[in-house]
């Protein structure tokens, strides 16, 4: 099965940056996973997260509310992959 | 020597360089003015100057230290610990601490609505969310910095105060008045997940660098208010032209309040940018209730977030709250303008 990861946002500024940031990670690394954003807030909220931007790493939510750097971002995505 | 100290080491070894600059701005900057630029003493521009140069430093070294400070106290306070807090809490004991935690939880505007659904959703009363909601963004910590920097620590605490009390009573009313079928009906009907995240664990290293992170964000957002603001305030250092705005915002006219109010509103911005413009209207005679009343109905009722929250609320929930909380900083409004 292929990995997904979930950019959960309804278009604020940090959600977008979460997804670029999310995208140049998995991009310039090569990981084999496809990157989603999901925009609708009802969608969203079926991931119980009540701060925007979210990451959803398989059906886990790995964090919400905030921006992480690329290397945290980075160890977020290998240790889903590795798992 | 562990990771935990070595990230306390440099805040504390900056502690004493800030506490030194804050110290020393004024003869710093009278050094400036009068040794190294060797400006005549008194003009208009001398003192502007002396002003700006002074003012700027000041306000950039309360926000960094307050925000880093903040920062760290935030990562205490998540969203999911507000809402457990505020479950099955009864109607004003759970306003008064709903807007605490306003104050105190981390909150931006675009997370308003799946704050809302949360709370609601795991059974925080309509009228306990509203208070949160409400002192969520108007007491926020750049305009206290502000208010207190340009201001001093009385008008700073007034805002704090009297923000609080509009936060708790509108929230009151609301809960009170059982608004709960204007909610939009899938709100009540939908299941939401359960959050699955666990709980990070933070160590202190990652508190400090929440502060750091918090101070990059916030700073390097507002820094330009704050240059153009104090820029203004300096401009109009010992000037009190008559103008329009004052004329109408003046004491003597009761309706000073209400229309500043009615300004305010639809008027979006943050606490940054409106405090430039309070300190002008203030600066111009514009008495304190009627500028605290345009701030206060600028950054606590903004259409862009009435017009987020319409996705959660029928209009009629939402006329309540802008009239609710209106009503309160007319109130407001009036008894710092007959007070002082």
């Amino acid at each position: 099965m292929e990995k997904i990861i979930k950019v959960l946002g309804t278009g604020c500024a940090k959600c977008k940056t979460l997804e670029a940031s999310v995208r140049e990670v998995v991009s310039s690394n090569n990981y084999p996973v496809e990157v989603i954003k999901i925009d609708d807030i009802m969608e969203i909220m079926q991931f119980g997260i009540m701060t925007t931007p979210g990451l959803v790493l398989g059906d886990q939510v790995a964090f919400s509310g905030r921006v992480p750097s690329k290397d945290e971002l980075k160890k977020y995505i290998e240790q889903y992959i590795n798992a | 020597m562990n990771s935990n100290r070595k990230a306390l080491l440099i805040p504390l070894l900056l502690l004493p360089v800030w506490y030194l600059l804050y110290r020393n701005l004024q003869p710093i900057t009278n050094f400036l003015i009068d040794t190294v630029f060797k400006l005549e003493k008194g003009t208009h521009l001398t003192e502007s100057l002396r002003f700006f140069i002074f003012e700027v430093p000041k306000v950039m070294l309360l926000l960094t230290l307050i925000i880093f400070i903040v920062g760290i106290i935030r990562t205490f306070f998540t969203p999911e610990r507000t809402r457990k807090a505020l479950e099955g809490k009864s109607l004003f004991t759970g306003n008064v601490l709903a807007s605490l935690l306003g104050v105190v939880t981390p909150f931006c505007s675009c997370s308003a609505i799946p704050l809302f659904l949360g709370f609601v959703e795991s059974g925080v009363p309509l009228g306990v969310t509203f208070s949160f909601l409400i002192a969520a963004p108007m007491i926020n910590e750049v305009a206290v910095i502000l208010l207190y920097g340009l201001f001093g620590w009385k008008v700073m605490l007034m805002y704090i105060g009297t923000g609080l009390l509009i936060a708790i009573f509108a929230g009151y009313i609301i809960g009170k008045l059982k608004l709960e079928h204007w909610v939009a009906d899938w709100v009540y009907k939908s299941r939401f997940g359960n959050n699955t995240q666990e709980e990070q664990k933070l160590l202190f290293k990652d508190r400090i660098r929440f502060g750091y992170s918090a101070v990059k964000d916030i700073v390097g957002k507002v820094w330009i208010y704050i240059i153009i603001g104090v820029g203004i305030g300096a401009g109009m250092h010992g000037f009190v032209p008559e103008n329009f705005m004052v004329s109408i915002m003046d004491k003597s006219h009761w309706y000073s309040v209400p229309l500043s109010v009615l300004v305010g509103v639809p008027l979006y911005s943050n606490a940054a940018g409106i405090i430039p413009i309070v300190s002008v209207l203030i600066e111009k005679g514009v008495p304190l209730g009627t500028a605290l009343a345009f701030m206060m109905s600028t950054i606590g009722l903004s259409l862009p977030e009435i017009i987020i929250l319409k996705k959660v609320l029928k209009w009629p929930l939402i006329a309540t709250f802008i009239g609710v909380v209106a009503t309160g900083i007319l109130i407001v409004g009036f008894i710092f303008n007959w007070l002082l």
